[in-house]
């Protein structure tokens, strides 16, 4: 007992240095996430001064504003084209995912450190390329034309079209890592006794595969669809001012118009939809991690 | 299953070329003498030259190196404390402290950036580069603390153990023992710090201040307003140092596996 406890330092002062660890997390968390989040929900109850500025009274107007139908709309067509690029990211991305994990180890490594380049390469310097792209007598016009698939200009930049486009490139790369991480750890021996069963290809991908790897299809969703509601700028380079999305209303509302306190209301609301999607994916796969972000 | 396979490579190839277009576009035009992008006027450095003049652009360029060194050296110390703390011990707290320090990467950016807009007018900070800083290192803390928090998952504790049992303090053991295990999940968590901080426009346009650029802002407030092809100059030179950061990090990150067995016959060359 005694020679055992001979080296060690009091249990007191050990957790005191350990306490000091921990503390500037503590203390950053506390004043720097925790308190402005706070400090939103209850600006989102104050009053708008006239011109500039913030009156301390209570109220719920914010809120009531958002169902003015201009707002309420904002949020109706933002909601559209979030699921619309969801959707097909799903589509584009889930075969990447899916076919990357059949592939030979070193093609996996290559083909992981192809996708990695875009994905640390500023988001920016990509949503300029689509401008060249898009942009009247660009590469796509042409393309199409030199093809004679067209005699004018198709023109596509500042229109809907190009702004979904812009979306499904910027998140594409989360469903196809997540879609991957996951399809990787399946057990491809299972899809060759179902087909040794009789199971046609597709039986055989819808009742094994798909279902295996649900968990990183829809880890892929939550990390698409929750940025695609906020990114502001994809909309406003590709669209023009034709698009707007509450993360452009939240912007205008705080920049131009003022009104920080309607501003922190449609904030709160779009932070509550997001946490409604997050505790909807924790409920149907019973899991705390998102798959393919650690 | 092999009927497909054919089909399947072509959709990685085809959708690869894709995913590439607009970046091999922008480095293409970066080097095309007339001003208008998609007409092909001949090779020309000049874009270059003007962006190399362009002083505004060197202020925010280095504006953007403060800023992401800064965030990420913060965020690095900040977490990686906070990882290897909790290791040891586990207050109560925890899981709720845990859970609200990640939220900076779980919620929309353009919450993050009206929120802190909001709070620092609240606390009546200026704006400038400590708010962008504070800012920066909130989203970056997860990143760290993520990364080594998973290194140290796979660390051997007996080694802190028996430097404990042989008198070693806390601090000394953190310092000679933990700490040099952790370097390439540090350095690989600063990367990414770094890159996110250095990339980050919507939370700086927030919480820059006026006569402050970084030069993700400076590129968006360009591109909204019209674009010359010293942008893609920028861009050019900026992807050259992206990839060449790829790089390191997949060098760190083989060296940091290299104690795995899938990358064990590897491990040889990393051996210094």
């Amino acid at each position: 007992m005694r020679g055992k406890r001979m080296g060690k330092v009091p249990i007191k002062s050990r957790s005191y240095s350990l306490w000091l660890m921990i503390l500037p997390l503590y203390l950053f968390t506390l004043l720097l996430v925790a308190g402005p989040l706070i400090y939103m929900v209850i600006l989102s109850f104050l009053t708008r001064a006239d011109g500039w500025g913030i009156v301390n009274k209570f109220t719920f107007d914010n809120y009531i504003n958002i169902f003015d139908p201009v707002y309420l709309n904002t949020f109706v067509e933002s909601f559209r084209l979030a699921i619309l690029c969801t959707v097909l990211i799903i589509l584009i991305g889930y075969p990447f995912g899916y076919f990357m994990a059949t592939l030979s180890p070193v093609w996996k490594k290559r083909m992981m450190m192809l996708l990695m380049i875009p994905f640390w390469t500023s988001s920016l310097i990509r949503l300029y390329g689509w401008i060249i792209i898009f942009r009247a007598n660009g590469t796509l016009d042409q393309i199409l034309m030199g093809l004679r698939l067209r005699d004018t200009p198709l023109k596509l930049l500042y229109t809907y079209p190009a702004v979904v486009v812009g979306m499904v490139y910027a998140l594409v790369q989360f469903m196809i890592l997540s879609v991957y991480s996951s399809a990787e750890k399946l057990d491809w021996s299972l899809l060759e006794a179902a087909r040794d069963l009789g199971a046609s290809s597709l039986q055989a991908f819808f009742t094994i595969s798909l279902k295996l790897t649900l968990p990183g299809l829809l880890s892929g969703v939550i990390l698409t669809f929750i940025p695609s509601m906020g990114l502001f700028f994809i909309a406003d380079i590709l669209g023009g001012n034709k698009v707007v999305l509450v993360g452009s209303l939240i912007q205008d509302q705080l920049m131009k118009a003022h009104n920080w306190p309607f501003a922190a209301a449609l904030s709160v609301v779009l932070m509550l939809l997001t946490t409604i999607v997050i505790f909807l994916y924790k409920r149907i796969t019973h899991t705390t991690e998102i798959e393919g972000v650690g | 299953m092999r009927r497909y396979r054919k089909a399947a490579y072509l959709y990685l190839a085809v959708m690869t070329m894709i995913l590439y277009l607009p970046i091999v576009l922008v480095v293409v035009y970066s080097f095309n003498e007339s001003k208008i992008s998609s007409v092909w006027g001949g090779f020309s450095l000049k874009w270059y030259e003007i962006l190399f003049r362009d002083k505004a652009m060197f202020e925010a360029l280095k504006n953007s190196i403060v800023l992401a060194l800064s965030a990420s050296i913060l965020a690095a110390v900040i977490g990686t404390l906070a990882a290897v703390g909790f290791t040891k011990i586990i207050p109560r707290s925890k899981g709720i402290v845990e859970y609200v320090s990640m939220l900076p990467i779980m919620i929309p950016e353009i919450i993050l950036g009206m929120v802190f807009m909001a709070y620092f007018a609240m606390l009546g900070l200026r704006f400038g580069m400590l708010t962008l800083v504070l800012a920066h290192t909130a989203f970056c803390i997860p990143y760290n603390y993520m990364t080594v928090k998973a290194r140290l998952v796979g660390m051997d504790k007996s080694l802190g153990e028996a430097a404990r049992d042989l008198g070693a303090s806390e601090v000394r053991v953190f310092f000679d023992i933990t700490l040099p295990l952790l370097v390439p999940a540090i350095l690989s968590g600063m990367l990414l710090s770094f890159a996110m901080s250095f990339d980050d426009v919507i939370i700086s346009l927030f919480v820059t201040g006026v006569n402050i650029n970084t030069l993700p802002i400076k590129i968006y407030t360009q591109m909204k307003t019209g674009v010359t092809p010293e942008i893609n100059a920028l861009c050019t030179l900026i992807l050259g140092a992206t990839i060449m950061l790829v790089f390191i990090s997949t060098r760190l990150n083989r060296f940091h596996a290299k104690a795995q067995p899938e990358n064990g016959e590897r491990s040889g060359e990393n051996d210094d």
